[in-house]
Order: structure tokens, then C-alpha cells, then sequence
């Protein structure tokens, strides 16, 4: 028998979720736990759990405390979340066109500045990662990516943006991240894409699921209002390739 | 089937239910009544599930009037003042709008939330289970935005039902109480302690997303960026800025700032109805006693249809006479109509 993987922390996140925290840092292994465990849950469900959210490197497990109490539930979490991992499936790559700069990037300038480079230095740097799709949270389709280049890793802003706009692409701490909707953020804006991560009424409505990978390319000002026309018309827009 | 229209009404009105759940992990907030004891009180009382959904009133006034035949409705949550036709209607209770009446809600009088409910439910196409509006989104059912004047809604005509009142459980009063963590360990003990003993008041830049608390600047241990996570109802997480802020239910489904604690579900409506402006404080309590207090809550819902009674007895405007003696006036109960208000010594 393959031994125990070390165990996670439980933490509160009051009186009907657990916070089941593998990494207190951005951490591939401790994101595939999370998936495992999600997984694990979804296929023998354990009495009392309603929702369960992947996150980067814990699993929001949301429970009805009337069926199931934190230690209860806590003893039953442990022994699946500290299975050996299973063998790694093979993932879908999508590849995002992203407008940098200007209107639709606002922050691109001054990401710069901070950092010391040019402007393109860091479209370079941002189109040229390799991301995997770690967790989509927030609001929806919003796609938490992990796989930000180092030299991009800055500090979110003091005072989060009450309003920015559907399609940012932004980066976020060590994080990089496809917003669908329009919404707050303290993020850096660097773009803009036309491709949306959920559109209600096309099929399917939510495009990245985690463990995807993605990489992103520039596009310029006129072929995003092109693709935009397209895809408010339901075509995805994003190019899905094998990883 | 009978119309009801409504012929005016405020900011942060929207239709709500009990929320959307089980898509939290593609990003689908939740959504969803501030106050769910209040739309279950409301729905109660006109015979519908505890969170069907209803029209869920911000802070200023509203009317809304019967087409096409009667319609029954009741209401319940922030108290206000309310008539049909120049008679007043008792916040929670039952009411039939005539074919062409018009009920007519002034401002919430305290709190924030009021809850119409309509006999037979709203109906609309639901999405994810749930017409509640979700405006960032585009949800929501039939409206997938705050409501406006002249929107209608195509609901059941009038059963001629007696008409009811419901006598709700006293609420609690004292501090909002909070479970610390999930992030606690992010904040060393004297930020705790000023969280946990200072006073606060909700900014009024505060929505159904979030509510900005106001107070003194809560330091981080190792700076305000952690790595998303999810959150939830109540999740009381700490920006850059050290003003923390209360998540409700339009909230992110995950957030990049430490979580110091979480609201309690019991205690989540009272937060909700809680007046910007207006001095608090938070309490810590145990899991035990948290969890306790959700198990009550729930059954506080379930056991709703046992607090139903006539109300064909005489009406008091009891938030009024509250109201007045928490001003610090002493008020005679006796006749609901002419009632005097005598200044205290």
C-alpha cells in the first residue's frame, strides 16, 4: 500500500464550509490534491456536503451543519485527502487572443514603470507563459491562472478598482488571471480579450474547467472588435488545441 | 391570472429567492435574499415556500398595484410604513390588493430590506435553480436586473385567503457574532483584538456584494496578498487598505485578501439589516455554539407556518410604538390609530 500524502489544515470558514488547505502558496502538487479531492468527493459524496469549490491550493467544502458537524466532517475528509494522487490525465490547451495596452489595458504602461522594462517587454513576458487553469472563482468564468513568470509578480493594488472591464486580462500577485464580466479588482490590467470564459446561452456555457492549460497571444485593436462581434454572437473564439 | 405592477420603486430592489447554488465553482455567486428569515416570513404568510422568490425592496419607498384582478401579498423584514388605499397594512402580515389597488411602502424605518411577497410565488425561468437577479451576471428571472417602474409580474389571482400576521421570533440583539478565521493566522493578536473590540459602522458604499465596515485600520502580519480562495456568506475579508469588508451574498466565489473571520449564519440577516451608519461591535464565538445557532436558525425557518395567526384582531403598529420608545419616548399601546407619545422626564 502507497503511503499517506501529509495531511491538510481544516479551517473554519464559519459554521457550514471548511477550508481544506493543502499549500499556503501557489503550488502545482498541492493544486492536484485539490482536484483529486474534489474529484474524490464528487464520485462517493459524503452526507452533509452541498457544494464543493477547487481553489488553488485548498478545497472549499460547503456543508449543511444540521446533518454534519466541523469535527464529524473532518474525520471523513482526512483519509481521502491524504490518498497517494492518481496518474495525471492528459489536458486541453486554449489559446486566448488578448488586446495589450491602451483603453483596454490601462495599466500595462505603469506595470512597466514598476518593473523597470518597456511595455513590450511585458506582453513578451505575459504572452509567452505556459498557464494551467488552476480555479475559476470570483465571478463567473473568471479563470485564476498559474504559471506567471517571476519577473511579473507585483503586488496587487492598495485599493481594489470598483469597475473594470469584461474580458480583462490581468495579473495579480503571482497570479494571472481571464475575467469574463465586468467587475471589481485590484489586479493589473494588461488587456482585454474577446474570448468569454461563460456566455449563458451558448453550449458549453463555462469554456475552462481546472487543470486546462492555457497560452495567450496579441492581437491588435481592430481584430479584437472583429472576434468580440463574433463571440457576442456565441462563437467561442479561443483556439483549443492538445496540450 | 392577475398582474402586479410596480408603479414606483428605489435603488437595490431586486427579485430574490433563496439563491443559486451548486455552480460556486465555475464562479456563479450565489445570490439571493439579504434577510432570509424575513422572505421566509413574507412567503409564509401567502402560503409559498420559504424562499420563493419575492420582491426584495432596498431602503426607499415603493408601490405596486393589482391588474386584471386581486392579488395577495404580504410583507415582512426592515419595518416601514405601509397602506392600501389609506388604510395601514402591519408589517408582517397578509394583504389582498382589489382589481386597481395600489400598495404603497414608505422608506424602511431601519434596516434595509423589505420583503413582498406574492401569493403563489413569482414565477420566470429559472437558471441554475434560481430566479434570483444577479445583475453582474445577467441572471435573474423575469427581470435580470434591479426592478423599475412599469416591470410587472403575471401572478396568480387572489385566493381569498383569511388574511394573516405572523408573530416572528424576538431577534436577537448584541453583537454580531463571528467565527474567527479562516485566515486568523494572518493577523497577530492585537489586530485581532482591535477587530473583535472596536466599534464599526457600514460605509454606505456598501451593497448586496459586500458591505464596507468602517472603524480603525486592521495591520496584515505578512501583507494582504494571499492566494484566491473561496469564500462564503459572511466571509469578512481585509484589504490592502486594512478597512474590512462584510461579503454578502453577490459575493466573488473566491477572494485574494485574508479572511480575519466569518459571519455566522444565523446572524447574516441581521448584519444585512443593519443601517449604514449605525455603531456595532463583533463577538467571537465557539464552532459549538456557531453551529448550534445555525441548527436553531434552520428550525426557526422550518417552524414558521406555527407562528401564523388570524389577524382579525386589533392591528398595533408595533415597529412604530418600538420605534418611539427606543427614541426614548414612552407610548401608549392602547389605540393603534391616535396613538400619543409622551417625552420622558
Amino acid at each position: 500500500m502507497a503511503a499517506t500524502l501529509p495531511p491538510p489544515r481544516l479551517l473554519p470558514s464559519g459554521d457550514s464550509a471548511v477550508t481544506v488547505e493543502f499549500s499556503r502558496t501557489i503550488d502545482d502538487d498541492a493544486n492536484q490534491r485539490v482536484l483529486a479531492l474534489d474529484k474524490a468527493l464528487t464520485a462517493a459524496p459524503i452526507d452533509g456536503i452541498t457544494e464543493t469549490v477547487p481553489t488553488y491550493r485548498s478545497l472549499l467544502v460547503h456543508y449543511d451543519p444540521g446533518k454534519i458537524g466541523f469535527d464529524a466532517l473532518g474525520e471523513k475528509i482526512l483519509p481521502i485527502a491524504t490518498r497517494p494522487l492518481p496518474p495525471v490525465t492528459k489536458a486541453r490547451r486554449w489559446r486566448i487572443p488578448v488586446a495589450y495596452g491602451g483603453e483596454h489595458g490601462i495599466d500595462l504602461e505603469d506595470v512597466a514603470k514598476t518593473l523597470g522594462t518597456t511595455p513590450d517587454d511585458i506582453v513578451i513576458r505575459h504572452s509567452g507563459g505556459d498557464y494551467k487553469v488552476a480555479m475559476i472563482g470570483f465571478t463567473p468564468g473568471w479563470s485564476y491562472l498559474s504559471g506567471l513568470d517571476k519577473f511579473l509578480h507585483l503586488s496587487r493594488r492598495q485599493s481594489p478598482r470598483l469597475l473594470t472591464p469584461a474580458g480583462t486580462i490581468s495579473i495579480g500577485g503571482v497570479q494571472a488571471g481571464i475575467q469574463c464580466l465586468a467587475a471589481p479588482s485590484g489586479w493589473h490590467l494588461l488587456g482585454r480579450t474577446p474570448v468569454r470564459t461563460y456566455q449563458l446561452h451558448r453550449d458549453p456555457t463555462f469554456l475552462t474547467e481546472p487543470g486546462d492549460r492555457v497560452t495567450f497571444y496579441a492581437i491588435d485593436h481592430k481584430t479584437f472588435e472583429d472576434m468580440d462581434r463574433a463571440a457576442e454572437a456565441g462563437e467561442i473564439v479561443a483556439e483549443q488545441v492538445d496540450a | 391570472m392577475s398582474r402586479l405592477v410596480v408603479a414606483s420603486i428605489g435603488p437595490a430592489s431586486s427579485v430574490q429567492d433563496g439563491g443559486r447554488y451548486g455552480a460556486q465553482r465555475y464562479g456563479l455567486t450565489v445570490s439571493g435574499a439579504m434577510d432570509r428569515l424575513s422572505l421566509a416570513a413574507a412567503n409564509t404568510l401567502v402560503g409559498n415556500e420559504p424562499f420563493a422568490a419575492a420582491v426584495e425592496i432596498g431602503p426607499f419607498g415603493a408601490s405596486f398595484t393589482a391588474r386584471d384582478g386581486a392579488v395577495r401579498l404580504a410583507i415582512s423584514g426592515a419595518p416601514r410604513n405601509a397602506d392600501v388605499a389609506g388604510s395601514p397594512v402591519a408589517m408582517d402580515s397578509s394583504v389582498t390588493l382589489k382589481d386597481g389597488q395600489t400598495l404603497t411602502l414608505g422608506f424602511a424605518r431601519g434596516g434595509a430590506f423589505t420583503y413582498l411577497a406574492i401569493e403563489g410565488a413569482i414565477k420566470g425561468e429559472k437558471v441554475f435553480g434560481s430566479l434570483a437577479v444577479n445583475a453582474r451576471a445577467g441572471l435573474g428571472s423575469p427581470y435580470p436586473r434591479p426592478l423599475q417602474a412599469g416591470d410587472e409580474f403575471t401572478v396568480d389571482a387572489a385566493s381569498g385567503a383569511e388574511e394573516l400576521r405572523i408573530e416572528l421570533p424576538k431577534p436577537a440583539t448584541g453583537p454580531i457574532r463571528v467565527l474567527l478565521g479562516p485566515q486568523d493566522d494572518e493577523f497577530d493578536d492585537a489586530n485581532k483584538a482591535l477587530f473583535l473590540d472596536s466599534e464599526w459602522k457600514i460605509s454606505a458604499t456598501s451593497d448586496r456584494m459586500g458591505y464596507r465596515l468602517e472603524g480603525p485600520a486592521i495591520k496584515h502580519l505578512h501583507g494582504h496578498n494571499i492566494v484566491s480562495d473561496g469564500t462564503v456568506n459572511g466571509s469578512i475579508q481585509v484589504p490592502g487598505n486594512g478597512a474590512p469588508i462584510a461579503l454578502m451574498m453577490d459575493r466573488g466565489t473566491s477572494g485574494g485578501y485574508p479572511k480575519i473571520a466569518t459571519v455566522i449564519t444565523a446572524d447574516i440577516g441581521r448584519l444585512a439589516q443593519t443601517s449604514a451608519g449605525t455603531a456595532f461591535r463583533f463577538k467571537a464565538v465557539s464552532m459549538a455554539e456557531a453551529q448550534d445557532e445555525a441548527r436553531k436558525f434552520a428550525q426557526a425557518i422550518r417552524s414558521l407556518p406555527d407562528r401564523l395567526r388570524s389577524s382579525d384582531i386589533v392591528a398595533l403598529n408595533i415597529e412604530a410604538l418600538s420605534d418611539a420608545n427606543v427614541a426614548g419616548y414612552a407610548v401608549s399601546a392602547v389605540d393603534a390609530g391616535t396613538w400619543q407619545v409622551t417625552a420622558e422626564p
